[in-house]
């Protein structure tokens, strides 16, 4: 399996300049990513080009030489970096799970989500417990690919390494190709295996 | 630090509790903040650092007075030495006391960002904002963009620069940096710095930890709604033998950079806290005293701690 962004090319409007240009990328399965380059330069938009919320303006997205499906789960999920814009503010957490496929008590567990959660809403509960719910929901539903947009910065370090080793976890399970973006590269070597800067075009060892 | 200087926010035994539905029209109270306790002096930054979700956004609203009304406060807080009561709240917050919020939806989606950075102020400090977006690395563009025309890290600096641009004597700055890179994040946290400097105070609020380091005075750990250490910032440098309690050493190993080190378990739960030390289900330290009593806050090098073992 293998993600691939060729020369991709997107602005938000006519009128203003191009946000990614030309840009050539490519994830293998087994791989994990970091995307690195200051805020503003277009990390976030390729996250949501790669997951197929937005489309490029010119290249093309593809999945195993084939564009993203248009039904059904995508392979390719996203994990925001504001988990509380990424929860219907009117379901409660159980449903925001449910959505994602049929889960066990083991699960949630190991994603370090408490059972007594599952019946708030998500304005009852912090920034960092809500990101687990969005981490689960995106690895219950099987994808074969994982984009992760700074998925970290709003939890605690311990927390932090026990969802990193989650994740990790799961892409040993399963064959999972990793695109992580975050602005810590002390993270990055701990995660990743190469990296890329946005802002330069091209690779960096970690 | 003179410890002769008086305080200019102080909390003592601070409790807070929402009342729950739980069966039908039963109610039960969810204790979030129990017993906690704050000093911050003028000229320093003190960091607030922590599990997620142990109170520490909670304890911003409760500086404020803005928390929701299912909640109840206990205990008592002193701004520059006179109780800090609701009127008061509500006459200080945006002027003497200013908030940097959490979460980036806190912008108005239907404003542009210029406008409202310069807030209700007449005139509009233009002159302040604009050099306050420069020193902060937003482009001249940003003032006429919309917020969701912004990338996360700008919009968190968009949401710096409008406690900044007050006169206020207290910021509370809820999270300011993720999604910032790092050269952004220091040139933000140098600003705080500089505020400080003159006198006022911050109360950082960060799990940008190695950040909080470098530039604040005292960092203040919260686990599971009270703090369990507060200490000198240099303390926390030098690593996890000069700290004193096992949870602070745990968030230093937990730092990619020293380890990625990680203990097991999650933080009890606020409906159903552990009788003795909150912390002694995951202690590896843990002794049948700590499992039956909660350890008093006391002095230990220079710090304060809740721990028996630092006895």
């Amino acid at each position: 399996m293998k993600l691939e962004a060729k020369k991709v090319s997107f602005r938000y409007d006519r009128k203003r300049p191009w946000v990614l240009e030309n840009l050539e990328l490519s994830v293998n399965e087994g791989e994990r990513l970091a995307l690195l380059a200051p805020s503003g330069y277009g990390k976030t938009t390729l996250a949501m080009l790669l997951a197929g919320y937005l489309r490029p303006q010119e290249g093309e997205i593809l999945l195993d030489g084939k564009p993203l499906p248009q039904k059904g789960v995508c392979p390719v999920q996203l994990i925001y970096q504001h988990p509380e814009k990424a929860i219907n503010p009117r379901w409660r957490l159980r449903k925001v799970l449910e959505e994602a496929g049929a889960f066990s008590e083991e699960t949630l567990s190991s994603f370090g989500i408490e059972p007594d959660w599952l019946s708030r809403f998500p304005r009852e509960l912090s920034g960092g417990e809500l990101q687990r719910f969005c981490v689960a929901r995106a690895l219950l539903s099987g994808p074969k690919f994982l984009i992760c947009d700074e998925i970290s910065a709003m939890l605690d370090t311990v927390t932090q390494a026990q969802l990193w080793r989650r994740i990790l976890e799961e892409g040993e399970r399963q064959p999972l190709g990793m695109i992580v973006i975050t602005h810590n590269l002390f993270l990055a070597k701990q995660v990743c295996t190469r990296g890329y800067d946005l802002e330069k075009g091209e690779s960096i060892e970690l | 630090m003179e410890e002769k200087k008086r305080p200019l926010l102080e909390i003592r035994d601070l409790s807070v509790s929402f009342s729950m539905y739980s069966h039908g029209l039963e109610q039960r109270d969810l204790q979030v903040i129990s017993d906690l306790h704050l000093k911050v002096f003028p000229g320093e930054i003190v960091a607030v650092a922590g599990s997620s979700g142990s109170g520490k956004s909670l304890l911003a609203s409760a500086i404020l007075g803005i928390l929701p009304e299912n909640a109840q406060v206990q205990g008592e807080m002193y701004y520059e030495g006179e109780k800090l009561d609701h009127d008061r709240q509500e006459r200080l917050r945006g002027t003497e006391i200013a908030l940097v919020p959490q979460s980036v939806a806190y912008l108005d989606p239907l404003m542009k960002v210029g406008r409202q950075a310069d807030g209700h102020r007449k005139p509009r400090p233009i002159a302040k904002r604009k050099n306050l977006f420069r020193r902060l690395g937003l482009p001249d563009r940003t003032e006429r963009l919309y917020p969701f025309q912004l990338s996360g890290g700008m919009a968190r600096r968009v949401l710096v620069s409008t406690a900044l641009i007050t006169d206020a004597k207290l910021i509370i700055a809820d999270e300011p940096t993720p999604g910032m890179s790092l050269k952004e994040a220091l040139a933000a946290l140098r600003m705080f710095r500089e505020m400080a400097d003159t006198g006022k105070a911050v109360i950082l609020i960060t799990h940008d930890i190695d950040l909080a380091f470098e530039f604040a005075d005292r960092i203040a750990v919260f686990y599971a709604g009270t703090t369990v250490e507060t200490a000198p910032a240099s303390d926390f440098k030098a690593g996890p033998d000069a700290l004193r309690h096992p949870y602070s050493k745990a968030l230093w190993s937990a730092l990619p950079q020293n380890g990625f080190h990680l203990i097991e378990g999650v933080q009890p739960y606020a409906g159903n806290l552990p009788k003795g030390c909150l912390f002694a289900p995951r202690c590896p330290y843990c002794t049948e005293k700590c499992k039956e009593t909660l350890p008093p806050v006391r002095e230990v090098r220079g710090g304060e701690v809740r721990c028996w073992r630092e006895a």
